[in-house]
Parts: C-alpha cells; sequence; structure tokens
C-alpha cells in the first residue's frame, strides 16, 4: 500500500468515504512510515501515537453515519509553535521542553471539530527564529532529498515531513518566510495567508505583527482544503479580521484567461542560483500558454527589506520573549540568589544562541535614544514597501518570484554567519511586512535533484485570485509526482 | 554608524535580562555590529514625512461586550510553573 502514502487530501477523502480504507488504517501506515524512516529525517519533536489512534477510531465513526468533514479521518502534523491540550508544545527550545498547553489553539479546535488525526509535533527553530532548522535546540531536520541539506526553516519540520510522507499534510507558522521557504526547499505547497484571515489563538508569538499560521501540502488543491478549515474570525485574537472563509476551491476551478502575473525586476538579480531562475521561467511560461499576461513591474524598496525586517521582527520578539521569566511556566534554572539572579540564569540557560541574538538586537533598538532611528525608521519604510505593493496589484494580479535565492544549502553552510542566514529570506520577507499572502508551489528540480519552489503573492485578502493562479500553474507545469523514497 | 561597544552590550544584556560569559560577549558584540552596520543602510533612505506602519491590516480597535465567561481552572494554570502553591506563583523573595 506505499503508494496510498503519495496520496493527497482530496484522493483520500475519497477513498475514506467509500470505505476503501479506514481512517485507521491510514493512521497506522502513517505512523509505520515515522517510525520507519523519521530516524533519518528527524522531523517529529513528538510523536502522539496513541491520540491518532483514538482520534482516527473517532473519526471512522463519522465517516459511517455519513458526516464526514473534508478533513475528517487525515492524518497530518502540526508545527510544535501551536499549543495542543495536554500535548507538549515545546517550540523546540529547552524554555519550554516540558510545556503541556492548558488550552487548545484554535486552529486545533478546528481541526479537531473536523475529526482530523494529529500524528504528532513537528521540529522547528527555536521559537521559530532561523531558515534551516538548525536553530531546533534538539536536533536538526534533515532535507528528505538530501540529508546532508537542511530543510529550511524555521519549519522544517513540518516541510520535511509533508515530502517524506510522514504525514498528508502539516501546519507550520509564517513570519519571514519560514512556511514558504521551507516548502520550497522540500518540494510542498506552502501558503502564508493574509494576516488576520487565520486566528494567532494559541500561536506562540514570535512577531505579532508578522506571524501567521497556514498550511503545507502536496497540492494548491489541499492546501485550499486546510485553508478553508484555520482561516475564520476569532475573537480571541483582536488581529483577526471579521471576514467570511473564502471559497478557495471553487476558484480554483476557474482558469487564467485574462489573469496579469507581475514579474518584478528586483527579484531576477545576480546571486539567485541559475537554475532557479530558469525552473521558475518554465513556469511562467505554462501560465503564459494558458492564458495570463506577464507584465514587467518594480518593487523598488525590496533591497530594504531584510533590514526592516530585522528591526521589527527582533523588536517585537523581545517584547514577546519577556515572558519567558522562569515564574508562571517554562524553564527555571536551579542556582540563583535573588529574584533578579533567577531571571537572568533562566533566560541565559533556556534560549539558545539565536534566540539570544534576536532579543539583544530588538532590545537594543527599543532602547533609549535609538528607538526612533531603528524601530521608527524600520516602520516607515514598512510603509514604504507596502505602497510598493500597492502600486505593483494596480497593473498586475498576482506577483511570481523566487522563493529563495537558492535550492536548499548544506547542513552547517550558514549557521555560523547570521547575516548570511539572514539574507536567505530576501524575497519572503517583504510578504509579510506587507500583510499579503504569498505561497510557495513546487516547479521543478535543479540539477543535483533538488526542489524549486515558485513564490506567487496576491493584494491583501485576494487568496482566491492567489489559488486560482497557483492551481493553474500547478496543472500547466504537470509536473510528475515523485517523492523521495528514503529507504 | 558609530562601532557598538561591548560596554553596550553588556547593558542591553542587563535590559534583556539575559547574562553571557565573557567570551560570548565578544562573540556577540562582533555579530550585532555586523548586523547592525547592515541594517543601518535604511539611514540612506529619506522617510520624513512618511507614516510609520505598526500594522499590517487597518483595524484600529476591537471591541466586544464585557461578558464573563468561563476561564481555565486555576490547578490547570499553575500546573506548569516551576513552583507554586495554593492556587499562586511561587518566587524568590523581593522585600
Amino acid at each position: 500500500m506505499a503508494e496510498v502514502l503519495d496520496l493527497t487530501i482530496s484522493e483520500l477523502r475519497e477513498l475514506l468515504d467509500s470505505g476503501e480504507i479506514s481512517a485507521q488504517e491510514l493512521t497506522n501506515l502513517y505512523l509505520e512510515r515515522i517510525a520507519t524512516v523519521d530516524e533519518k529525517v528527524k522531523a517529529y519533536v513528538t510523536v502522539t501515537e496513541k491520540e491518532a489512534r483514538d482520534q482516527a477510531r473517532e473519526a471512522d465513526k463519522k465517516i459511517k453515519e455519513g458526516s464526514a468533514a473534508p478533513l475528517t479521518g487525515i492524518p497530518l502534523g502540526i508545527k510544535d509553535v501551536i499549543c495542543t491540550e495536554g500535548i507538549p508544545t515545546t517550540c523546540s527550545s529547552r524554555m519550554l521542553r516540558d510545556f503541556r498547553p492548558p488550552f487548545n489553539a484554535t486552529v486545533m479546535e478546528k481541526l479537531e471539530a473536523q475529526g482530523a488525526v494529529m500524528l504528532g509535533k513537528l521540529n522547528m527553530d527555536e521559537f521559530a527564529m532561523g531558515s534551516s532548522t538548525e536553530n531546533s535546540a534538539f536536533f536538526s531536520t534533515r532535507n528528505p532529498w538530501d540529508l546532508e541539506r537542511i530543510p529550511g526553516g524555521s519549519s522544517g519540520g513540518s516541510a520535511a515531513a509533508v515530502a517524506a510522507r510522514m504525514c498528508v499534510a502539516s501546519l507550520g507558522s509564517d513570519t519571514g518566510g519560514s512556511i514558504r521557504q521551507p516548502a520550497s526547499h522540500c518540494g510542498v505547497v506552502g501558503l502564508k495567508p493574509t494576516y488576520g484571515l487565520v486566528s494567532r489563538f494559541g500561536l506562540v508569538a514570535f512577531a505579532s505583527s508578522l506571524d501567521q499560521i497556514g498550511p503545507l501540502t502536496r497540492s494548491v488543491e489541499d492546501a485550499a482544503i486546510l485553508l478553508e478549515a484555520i482561516a475564520g474570525h476569532d475573537e480571541r485574537d483582536s488581529t483577526s479580521l471579521p471576514r467570511p472563509v473564502p471559497r478557495l476551491r471553487k476558484s480554483c476551478q476557474e482558469g487564467l484567461k485574462g489573469i496579469r502575473v507581475g514579474i518584478p525586476k528586483e527579484y531576477f538579480i545576480e546571486g539567485v542560483q541559475e537554475e532557479v531562475v530558469s525552473e521558475i521561467k518554465k513556469g511562467l511560461k505554462a501560465m503564459e500558454e494558458m492564458g495570463a499576461e506577464l507584465v514587467d513591474i518594480s518593487l523598488p524598496h525590496t533591497e530594504y527589506a531584510i533590514a526592516t525586517y530585522y528591526i521589527i521582527a527582533t523588536a517585537e520578539a523581545s517584547s514577546n520573549l519577556s515572558r519567558y521569566d522562569g515564574v508562571k511556566y517554562g524553564f527555571r534554572a536551579e542556582n540563583y540568589s535573588n529574584l533578579m539572579e533567577m531571571y537572568k540564569e533562566t533566560r541565559a540557560q533556556g534560549f539558545g544562541p539565536e534566540v539570544k541574538r534576536r532579543i539583544m538586537l530588538g532590545t537594543y533598538c527599543l532602547s533609549a535614544g535609538y528607538y526612533d532611528a531603528f524601530y521608527k525608521k524600520a516602520s516607515q519604510v514598512r510603509t514604504l514597501i507596502i505602497e510598493d505593493f500597492k502600486k505593483a496589484f494596480g497593473i498586475c494580479d498576482v506577483i511570481a518570484s523566487p522563493v529563495a535565492p537558492t535550492t536548499a544549502f548544506k547542513i552547517g553552510e550558514k549557521v555560523h554567519d547570521p547575516l548570511q542566514m539572514y539574507l536567505s529570506d530576501i524575497f519572503t520577507i517583504p510578504v509579510n511586512l506587507a500583510g499579503i499572502p504569498g505561497m510557495s508551489v513546487p516547479c521543478g528540480f535543479d540539477e543535483k535533484g533538488l526542489p524549486v519552489g515558485v513564490q506567487l503573492m496576491a493584494g491583501h485578502l485576494q487568496e482566491e485570485i492567489l489559488f486560482r493562479a497557483a492551481y493553474n500553474l500547478e496543472r500547466g507545469l504537470g509536473l510528475e509526482r515523485k517523492w523521495p523514497s528514503l529507504s | 554608524m558609530a562601532e557598538i561597544t561591548i560596554k553596550e552590550v553588556e547593558h542591553v544584556a542587563e535590559l534583556a535580562r539575559l547574562r553571557f560569559s565573557p567570551q560570548e560577549l565578544e562573540e556577540f558584540t562582533s555579530q550585532l555590529d555586523a548586523i547592525l552596520k547592515f541594517v543601518g543602510k535604511l539611514e540612506s533612505l529619506d522617510t520624513e514625512g512618511i507614516e510609520p506602519t505598526y500594522r499590517a491590516i487597518e483595524m484600529v480597535n476591537c471591541f466586544r461586550e464585557d461578558e464573563v465567561k468561563p476561564s481555565l481552572p486555576i490547578e490547570k494554570v499553575t500546573a506548569n510553573a516551576p513552583e507554586s502553591e495554593e492556587g499562586a506563583f511561587v518566587v524568590p523573595r523581593i522585600i
């Protein structure tokens, strides 16, 4: 039954509803797959075997009753930054190693209501800070296409698990590219929705004005199914938009005729791997053949995006992570003589180097005398970046670009040079600063056989047109469906 | 942009409630210096009169009725605390 592991949510739905396979059988297949290949890939921090079997049994009842929802009985993996009641939610940090949330994130409530099966919690860069999953306090996740390489990050576990067929689909979080970049490196679809479309309640905060939860899947249609399941207004998140859930699967069915695809010259620059550009061009050609019109556009402030991001994101992080003080939950150091020492020892021992680096940078940028020069300045440049997008979306419907300048790099290659690591997010960061949706769609492979993704972006709440473009691009490319065997 | 000094890094560490070894301090100082030089490129942009953006969506306030709703039981809330007693968090003596 090896090929069952290759199927998408929509294909499995048919098998489950017709009784050809039960949710329990499907869950067992995935648990066996995890037991066989995860020692190589190391995507899971926690496998929730017992809970998964219980959920699968309940799902089978639902299916028998004829009350199955789109995700009933579908085995999913969840990034370990999303709170799961009673189940460790570690953020791949020593600080939260033993933390068991007393509540479920809103997205988990929604998945549970549909009867989805959770297989476990997926590895990530500590507190979602990183681009390679090497910053996990526990272990590095490996790219299933080449185990010597990084899967991307910070949702590296979420992307690797889907590509290695250790879950049908997963949830990740994206603050500066943390869903799209690993999706691109692992050859899966990854979506960062419009800011405010998916509730952040129960998502451990990194940078609150940028964070968003989204799906990583085998197909664009699967991403639509998952986003429809988790989107929607939530009064427990004050930045949640009071909007109806978009009808994405319907818009996938519409063609590309008349769609204008913007090609930003600032994203096709020197330093981008040649094969990344050539594979993306194949995708653009496919879109053109299906009736889309390609338009040259300019996003002139792109070169300032990384600097802007690393001020805003670290400033917000330094404030958000002040809650880890060894008092209410999480790790507390053992030896101290007073309260101040307890704080410092706890944070010195509980956080890894990248988290400390970002807390330090953010604290510096917000400190007296520097606030205007850094935080205010960056927030003004953020306005300029948003205006760039507004102008662009006046002449095009979606924008196409690389997701990352290169395919997956080697483990250890950039770990000692934080600035080089930051630069790998150059094409994904502007989307978070502007709060618009962005999707990574697989569009080919380089000479080494590593996946290349194309990023599609659309205006605020324009998910319907984004999915329309992505779905047709996927069909137009008609890539042969293949996955790393890992055996 | 002026170079960041070890003394400044020590001060920021104090503000951030972090502690570093002398070797870590040196390493952090040079890394932060490189990052700050990089983000310093924003200085070259004229942003006179540009409104700052603090959130990416056009929402100002979000009101709802102030109704009493169930909250988490206290024992669940303190269950993750390193030390708790009678429904309260225990911290080192501060007075």
